[in-house]
């Protein structure tokens, strides 16, 4: 063969091995940005939406679940209330580690399955000590055990929360009700709210969420409980589908021993005010100033 | 613009309109990049098989979601936002050419300056690219673009960063490509229109990498970084691996034979070089002694990086490595030797930069998440999805590198000139 031949020939192999390859390594990127859905992705953030536009989107969210999940639920959009502010107190001397609260905020949030995800974390603490390298959350035995107390920890609803502060298209804020809720049809994951709580407070969705259709929470809240999308940030909301209507947290519900107390502080007679005034309570890493709306205390 | 209909060759051939010589500079540059030797196209094609893979790994992780990387609520950034970071310091780290060669009118570094800025442009593109890999929902970007998206400015540490990352990567593309373009053209560039940008672009590559740092200072919760020395430190870091990068590029420059200068701007870069290491070393002893001799919790990230805990060690390889090359670079650079032997002066280099990588990549964002604001102690290593895409950036970057270098060099030597230039003379800026 001639050289011009040859070198043209090496030319047409290449590029199409050259072409091949391109082809074989894009798939997984075109495959997805061709299931990537165009209202989805032109949707604006929720406080930019007219009464109208969020009704067809609860609309098309539930539709979207009875496609996905195979269940037909109720998203809904529930504001905050006049006059309501939240606020949340847990008996450090009545916990006794059980891990129910976490349960049961697993099965109203319509958390992740495989994961056993939940909003909240129960240490089990050190007799004595306040410092959480001595307490763990993976005890294994009978509760209470000797020596030990117990302190659930979930989202503070921080009124200087450093998650909303970092987040860079405000796709997380704190509502009226001083709830701190996520826009989980903004929010880009980039995580950096997740590296800034100082209480382990929010969650990722590393995949999209498995939950069996008899197992889902129907009741569901936009910015609450409906099952979140892949790769976004999720987090304790206070249950506020539940609590904007006068129900209490799913967690204080399920606790046995009533070491929840939860209310509104702007409501003299509440027994979050009660406990606020009697009480000597104390709020976790209060020196880095958050000011948190979520209180310790030990009754004896 | 021109009569189409006059059709008359006039002759000598008239100056083109600007518009139709720019779009031949554009086409001049494609060109010059596609061609070349068969090692630049066995070095292009290495480099764009790598590019490839990751973005195959990349295309698994949009498909079934992070879940593939070994990232956890606990640690819940990895080596995407380690390479992001030194790839800003990397960015930063290249006006070390442009400080001597402006500020103090260093003239042979002046003649090599332009690689600076290829390099911060490229660098750039690096950190762009793995801003985008750890993104949860990238085809969300627009969120975070001002005035279309919700832009929380200037509340948000991260959305500076967003200003100051494209803002340096636009001053650079202006003064590398006005430069180019006028070299092109034969023209003497004219200072106003790049000048005031060289002295910007100073400020600029100091504020990247300051923002950067105050993206992890910033925060609370994070003992580990919650220190007022993370952005010296950051700097610091920066101004050993931007010149170590560019002493080993300017010995591939020199060897490729596209440029001649004199080594006048090797030793400079390698002065600056024998400060920073040590002004590094001298910062880490400091950190290392605030919180080990005080105790207690906030020291909790800096036990467990560099000695593990409750039985736990993954990073303390990584930390141990870093430490003895970033000393054995600092003792390399102080040898009388390495003032001689080129080898010695590119293993310095070497062992800087990979000291650099690894103390201010895994051995920065890691312990930040260990031990967990709650004091769990969750390990992560890097998945293999991780390494695929990581590796893609950088040959992504090292194509954008590649390609800067042989178009730009060719313009700046005035191999590619616009066929109505004057010869070539004191077109030199």
């Amino acid at each position: 063969m001639s050289g011009p031949t040859r070198r043209v020939a090496l030319k047409v192999v290449g590029a199409t091995l050259g072409a091949g390859a391109f082809a074989y390594a894009g798939r997984p990127v075109a495959q997805w940005a061709a299931s990537v859905d165009i209202d989805d992705l032109l949707r604006r953030h929720y406080k930019e939406l007219t009464a109208d536009e969020l009704a067809q989107i609860l609309h098309r969210i539930e539709d979207d679940t009875q496609k996905k999940y195979g269940v037909e639920v109720r998203v809904e959009d529930i504001p905050a209330q006049d006059g309501v502010s939240f606020g949340y107190a847990l008996n450090l001397s009545l916990c006794i580690g059980c891990r129910k609260c976490a349960e049961a905020c697993h099965h109203e949030n319509n958390h992740d399955r495989s994961t056993n995800n939940s909003y909240i974390r129960v240490l089990e603490m050190q007799q004595g000590s306040f410092d959480m390298e001595h307490g763990r959350v993976d005890y294994d035995h009978a509760v209470p055990a000797p020596g030990k107390y117990y302190m659930p920890v979930q989202c503070h609803q921080c009124d200087n929360a450093p998650c909303v502060k970092v987040c860079p298209v405000e796709a997380t804020w704190k509502e009226r009700d001083g709830i701190v809720v996520v826009d989980y049809s903004w929010c880009i994951g980039c995580r950096y709210c997740e590296a800034a709580c100082p209480y382990h407070a929010r969650r990722f969705n590393w995949r999209a969420p498995e939950i069996s259709a008899d197992e889902i929470n129907p009741d569901q809240g936009y910015l609450s409980n409906r099952i979140r999308p892949q790769g976004v940030v999720e987090k304790c909301t206070f249950c506020l589908h539940r609590t904007r209507k006068g129900l209490l947290p799913a967690c204080l519900e399920a606790c046995p021993t009533g070491a929840r107390v939860f209310g509104n502080l702007l409501d003299p007679a509440s027994p979050i005010r009660y406990v606020l005034e009697h009480k000597r309570v104390y709020v976790l890493k209060e020196e880095l100033g958050t000011r948190p709306r979520f209180f310790y205390f030990f009754d004896k | 613009m021109a009569d189409p209909v006059d059709t008359v060759a006039p002759p000598a051939p008239p100056a083109l309109a600007p518009g139709l010589t720019y779009l031949r500079f554009l086409s001049a540059a494609l060109r010059r990049s596609f061609s070349g030797s068969w090692r630049f196209y066995a070095w292009m094609t290495v480099l764009t098989a790598i590019a490839l893979v990751g973005l195959n790994g990349w295309g698994h992780q949009l498909q079934q979601g992070m879940q593939v990387t070994r990232m956890s609520d606990h640690v819940s950034w990895g080596l995407y936002i380690a390479n992001f970071t030194f790839g800003v310091g990397l960015a930063a780290g290249a006006v070390m050419m442009v400080i001597p060669a402006y500020l103090y009118d260093d003239h042979d570094m002046h003649d090599v300056v332009i690689i600076g800025e290829l390099l911060a442009i490229a660098a750039i593109a690096v950190c762009i690219g793995f801003i985008v890999a750890d993104m949860g929902r990238p085809d969300r970007m627009w969120h975070i673009l001002p005035g279309i998206g919700r832009f929380h400015w200037p509340v948000s540490m991260l959305t500076w960063d967003v200003l100051a990352l494209n803002g340096y990567l636009l001053i650079n593309l202006h003064i590398a490509g006005y430069l180019m373009y006028q070299r092109y053209r034969g023209k003497a560039p004219r200072k106003r229109w790049y000048l005031p940008f060289v002295f910007l672009s100073i400020g600029w590559a100091i504020s990247i990498h300051t923002v950067t740092a105050f993206l992890y200072q910033g925060l609370g919760g994070r003992p580990f970084w919650n220190s007022a020395l993370l952005a010296p430190r950051f700097l610091a870091t920066a101004f050993i691996s931007g010149p170590a990068f560019v002493i080993v590029l300017l010995h591939v420059v020199r060897w490729s034979g596209r440029l001649t200068f004199g080594d006048g701007p090797i030793r400079t870069l390698t002065s600056i070089m024998r400060v920073t290491v040590l002004l590094n070393l001298f910062m880490l002893m400091s950190e290392l002694f605030t919180a080990l001799y005080t105790g207690g919790a906030h020291a909790a990230a800096v036990k467990y990086l560099f000695f593990g805990s409750h039985g736990k060690r993954a990073l303390v390889p990584y930390i141990w490595t870093a430490v003895t090359l970033n000393v054995t670079s600092a003792v390399l650079l102080f040898l009388p030797r390495t003032r001689v032997d080129r080898r010695w002066l590119l293993a310095a280099c070497a062992c800087a930069f990979v000291g650099v990588y690894i103390e201010k990549g895994m051995g920065l964002i890691i312990p930040g998440f260990v031990p967990s604001t709650l004091h769990e102690v969750v390990e992560y290593t890097p998945s293999i999805t991780e390494w695929k895409v990581t590796a893609g950036v950088w040959a992504l970057g090292l194509l954008i590198l590649t390609v800067a270098l042989k178009v730009g060099l060719a313009m700046w030597t005035g191999k590619v000139r616009a066929a109505d230039a004057p010869p070539m003379g004191d077109a030199a800026p």
